[in-house]
């Protein structure tokens, strides 16, 4: 074993593991988040899995990949392209290399580079032989050798032994960033309980990698990045989707409305059914329905009675839904919708992110039907936006519609754990039984809401539902006037919400001439480019939106401002044409990207300097 | 087994309780008014706190019933009843839930959610009206409609082979299904009770006649020159026996039913089958959902009451075990959970 002779301190790195798909790459990528949480640094992750389950084994279309960010600051992203790179066979290297830095260290299993695994991932010769990689650090590494050796003595099976390859190269990686493997060794003892053979393979597989690695002349030159230097509190790692679902939990103890969920499965959007389906212990009933549409309706039926309602799914879902939300508009119940968008339209892109639902989100409903839209802006914070969309709904008495993305939703981020006690509370406006003055459609003066009547409550027994009602009473109606009067209320009744929530704040300064304008899931790589803009003195400001519909009462304020506009999206265009509609009369510049892929900070700041030139 | 956990009303309450300030707007002469009678009648019987009651529908005639009932009432949207009563149910099982259909609420637009809120047995009662047309929307076939009969949609007669309600009930592992006649006011009201005492989902099926658009559609079985020969009381422990002279009885021959004559060929009362409506093997109740004139009686009354577990019960208990068994007790607990959670001091 040769000494470490050189360490150097890094503020933040990135390693992506690309592999087949049943290579085991999303699992370590997972380990070496956990490890370097516990080991006090930032992290962002994500995953890039393909949507087939097992693809053929060595083709493109079956890698899978993971990408992990490890920082001493503040990630607001996993990173535009990667220092380390794994590759555990040909078309994983064809596929990825194009996230590769210059200079990037490349850690390849030799043993996966047979002749036919080469031409299966597409290339006519052996790209670690034709010097195409030549602007890079290349470790060739027998992996899938070396695991079987290390393991000879366990006489298991080959097959088990080789799915252990994963583990070596990850060792490497270990000793190549500086990680403890203590860390790790006590994931393994928690997660594989129940086999201790499988506890003892991965730590033999593990070490035998770390030691492998201090013999390779290659990390002679190794990398630490100094823990994060984080305020005060508790911290873990958490996804977009555990957060949403954690976040509504934590609505439902706030507001004291038990929890319901009705959802039918549906990529990215299933985890949080998942997730909220575990947590009986907290009363969160959970109903996985036949399909889509009985998802939302039961949610709706729910609500009538008292419960802190939600329903949860993708674009495709939120096109089945769209009659029901309609329901609820209707009836003024609250409701919240979550829509974990992907790529579309159709069935589109079901593994892979985009914002092009907002059009849908805003306006796909027959009739004039208002609802509330907000949108979270990073995997830890679904927690707060799942919370917001819980309050706004239960205290307006009217449907909200959360929007995340898949990148979100899969990826994840630390989150500073915090305290129910310290949330905002949750006021619904329960009516009280035998209340003289209770009518189904009488509204508080000032915010336009109903009372809530639950079933059971003595004295309140009424009807609603989809047909339009009376004012006041909630008869059915089809009084011309009183119709108009009813759309009018029911708008006015979403846009006073604009009252509620916080005015939209500008990072940067408040006129001059260019304000970067994003929304929702981008803002990670929307502010990252901003900050870094401003950083080499680029003059440029950012505001970034998580309130759709209302807008801030302040945005017209900030948006006069500034002589471009330039709003940076993943669709093509439909913020910026949703801010034309409100304010026309501001000179609106687009970015968009509608390839399934996340903005680079790269291209933003080379948009930015492109524009600012212009003129 | 099954312990009831609505509240019962310490008064007695009456019709009058049940009996809405809306106007009923159904045609005159429409089967709908007799179901309304049968509900009112129903409600006060069954003793809960009237504010336990709840009433859910879809669209269509049948659909407009919440209105018409002082209960609290949801109106919903077509062929969701079943999935909006589901949420209520499951939500707060301490309601007394009633679900009204269609032929095409439920069977049609809604025959996803329908089939699988009886699969899974969530306790709630479902009147399906059907009148074997779609009324509302003025005189389209439905999806029990006879073959072969011209409506507006069909005017060379359909081409598509009808759903009978019970088999489609029972192929969903119906736990309680029963039938009768809009006209027979008595018989609805015992079945409505039977369905409320049921633990699970009970569907009862009336045979309803839209005086518009499909008058007489179940002349055969309701007239009163033919409705002796055609309509089977069911009667739990009782041989099926009918006819104006009671001579006829339903006989079980190999794998078969058959109509059979008392007295004719030796055959006693011994001879006829006699109902069980608690058998949990769906084989003969499935039989006599499918029997229709001419060659057989409709099967009336409380065809299957099984003792199943429901959906809401077991999403109860599993919640209660949860409550006593896990260490999250509550969301800080969540949050602070697991084996990643570390702190910077």
């Amino acid at each position: 074993m040769t000494t470490k002779t050189n360490i150097q301190k890094k503020d933040d790195i990135v390693v992506k593991f690309v592999g087949d798909s049943g290579d085991g790459m999303q699992l370590i990528g997972s380990i070496l988040a956990d490890n370097s949480a516990i080991m006090g640094n930032d992290i962002a992750t994500f995953p890039d899995f393909p949507a087939e389950i097992r693809a053929p084994h060595n083709t493109i279309a079956g890698v899978s990949g993971f990408q992990i960010r490890i920082g001493q600051k503040k990630l607001k992203t996993c990173g535009d392209d990667c220092d380390v790179m794994l590759f555990m066979n040909p078309a994983s290297l064809k596929s990825n290399l194009k996230w590769a830095k210059k200079n990037a260290i490349l850690i390849i299993d030799s043993d996966a580079f047979d002749n036919k695994a080469i031409e299966k991932a597409g290339y006519q010769t052996n790209p670690l032989n034709n010097n195409s990689l030549k602007d890079y650090i290349v470790i060739q590494a027998p992996i899938t050798n070396m695991t079987k050796q290390c393991l000879s003595k366990l006489e298991i099976d080959n097959k088990l032994a080789e799915r252990s390859k994963n583990m070596f190269a990850l060792g490497m990686i270990m000793y190549l960033l500086n990680r403890k493997v203590d860390i790790t060794y006590k994931y393994f003892e928690k997660k594989f309980a129940k086999n201790p053979l499988i506890i003892k393979i991965n730590k033999i597989v593990l070490n035998a990698g770390f030691e492998y690695a201090s013999t390779r002349k290659e990390f002679e030159t190794t990398y630490e990045i100094p823990p994060a230097k984080l305020e005060k509190g508790k911290y873990r790692n958490i996804t977009g989707n555990n957060a949403t679902a954690w976040g509504f939990l934590a609505a439902s103890e706030k507001s004291g409305r038990p929890l319901y969920l009705g959802s039918y499965p549906i990529t990215p959007a299933t985890e949080i059914l998942v997730e909220l389906a575990k947590h009986k212990s907290l009363g969160a009933k959970v109903f996985q329905a036949e399909d889509e549409i009985a998802g939302i309706c039961s949610a709706i039926g729910a609500s009538f009675t008292g419960s802190l309602a939600i329903t949860t799914t993708s674009g495709p879902g939120l096109s089945l839904k769209t009659e029901a939300i309609g329901l609820a508009v209707m009836t003024e119940l609250p409701l919240v919708i979550v829509d974990v968008q992907r790529g579309g339209p159709s069935t589109g892109l079901p593994t892979k992110s985009e914002q092009s639902d907002l059009y849908q989100a805003l306006f796909g409903r027959n009739g004039e039907c208002p609802v509330i839209v907000i949108a979270a802006p990073s995997p830890a914070n679904c927690f707060y936006f799942a919370y917001e969309a819980a309050r706004l709904s239960l205290e307006h008495m009217t449907p909200v519609i959360l929007l995340t993305d898949g990148m979100l939703g899969f990826g994840s981020e630390l989150f500073k754990i915090p305290k129910v006690v310290d949330l905002p509370p949750i006021n619904p406006p329960i009516a009280q039984p035998n209340d003289p003055e209770y009518k189904p459609y009488k509204r508080d003066e000032k915010t336009l809401v109903r009372k809530w009547a639950l079933p059971g409550t003595e004295g309140l027994r009424h009807r609603v539902g989809g047909l339009e009602k009376e004012n006041i009473t909630g008869n059915v109606s089809t009084d011309p006037l009183n119709h108009e009067l009813m759309v009018t209320l029911r708008n006015k009744k979403v846009e006073l919400v604009a009252e509620r929530i916080p005015e939209q704040e500008i990072f940067g300064e408040k006129q001059g001439d260019l304000l970067v304008v994003s929304w929702g899931g981008t803002y990670g790589s929307v502010s990252s480019a901003v900050e870094y803009a401003q950083s080499i003195g680029i003059k440029v400001s950012h505001a970034h939106f998580n309130y759709i519909m209302p807008l801030p009462k302040n945005t017209e304020t900030v948006l006069a401002g500034f002589k471009k506009i330039l709003v940076c999206e993943l669709n093509a265009g439909q913020f910026v044409n949703y801010l034309k509609m409100k304010y026309p009369k501001y000179n609106y510049l687009q970015y968009n990207k509608v390839q399934a892929l996340p903005f680079t900070v790269k291209e933003l700041v080379e948009k930015f300097n492109q524009i600012l030139k212009e003129n | 087994m099954i312990q009831n956990t609505i509240e019962r009303s310490n008064v007695e309450l009456t019709k009058e309780d049940f009996v809405s300030d809306q106007m009923v707007k159904w045609c005159p002469g429409c089967g709908n008014h007799a179901i309304l009678a049968a509900i009112e009648n129903v409600f006060p019987k069954i003793g809960y706190r009237k504010e336990n009651f709840c009433i859910v529908s879809g669209i269509g005639c049948s659909s407009r019933f919440p209105y018409y009932v002082n209960t609290y009432g949801f109106h919903g949207i077509h062929g969701r009843a079943t999935a909006i009563a589901s949420g209520v149910k499951i939500a707060n099982p301490r309601l007394s839930v009633w679900i009204a259909t269609g032929d095409g609420d439920a069977m049609a637009i809604g025959g996803n959610h329908f089939i699988h809120i009886v699969r899974r047995n969530i306790d709630v009662n479902i009147i399906l009206f059907n009148n074997m047309i779609y009324a509302l929307t003025k005189g389209q076939y439905s999806p029990t409609t006879p073959m072969g009969h011209v409506t507006k949609t069909s005017p060379y007669g359909t081409i598509e082979h009808p759903f009978n309600t019970g088999e489609l009930v029972l192929g969903a592992q119906g736990t309680f299904f029963a039938r009768a006649t809009d006209n027979n006011i008595k018989m609805m009201t015992e079945i409505m009770f039977e369905a409320a005492k049921h633990d699970g989902t009970s569907v009862i099926e009336i045979l309803q006649n839209c005086v518009i658009y499909n008058d007489k559609i179940h002349n055969i079985i309701t007239s009163k020159e033919t409705k002796d020969d055609y309509q089977l009381h069911l009667k739990n422990g009782e041989p099926m026996i009918f006819g104006k002279n009671k001579d006829k009885g339903i006989r079980l021959t190999g794998t078969r039913l058959e109509v059979v004559q008392l007295g004719v060929n030796n055959i006693t009362e011994n001879d006829i089958l006699v109902h069980d409506q608690y058998q949990q093997d769906p084989g003969i109740h499935l039989m006599l959902a499918k029997m229709q004139p001419p060659l057989f009686p409709v099967a009336l009354g409380v065809i299957r009451s099984a003792m199943y577990p429901t959906y809401d019960d077991l999403i109860e208990e599993q919640i209660n075990n949860a409550k006593q068994n896990s260490n999250i007790r509550s969301v800080d607990d969540l949050l602070n959970s697991g084996d990643d959670v570390w702190e910077i001091k």
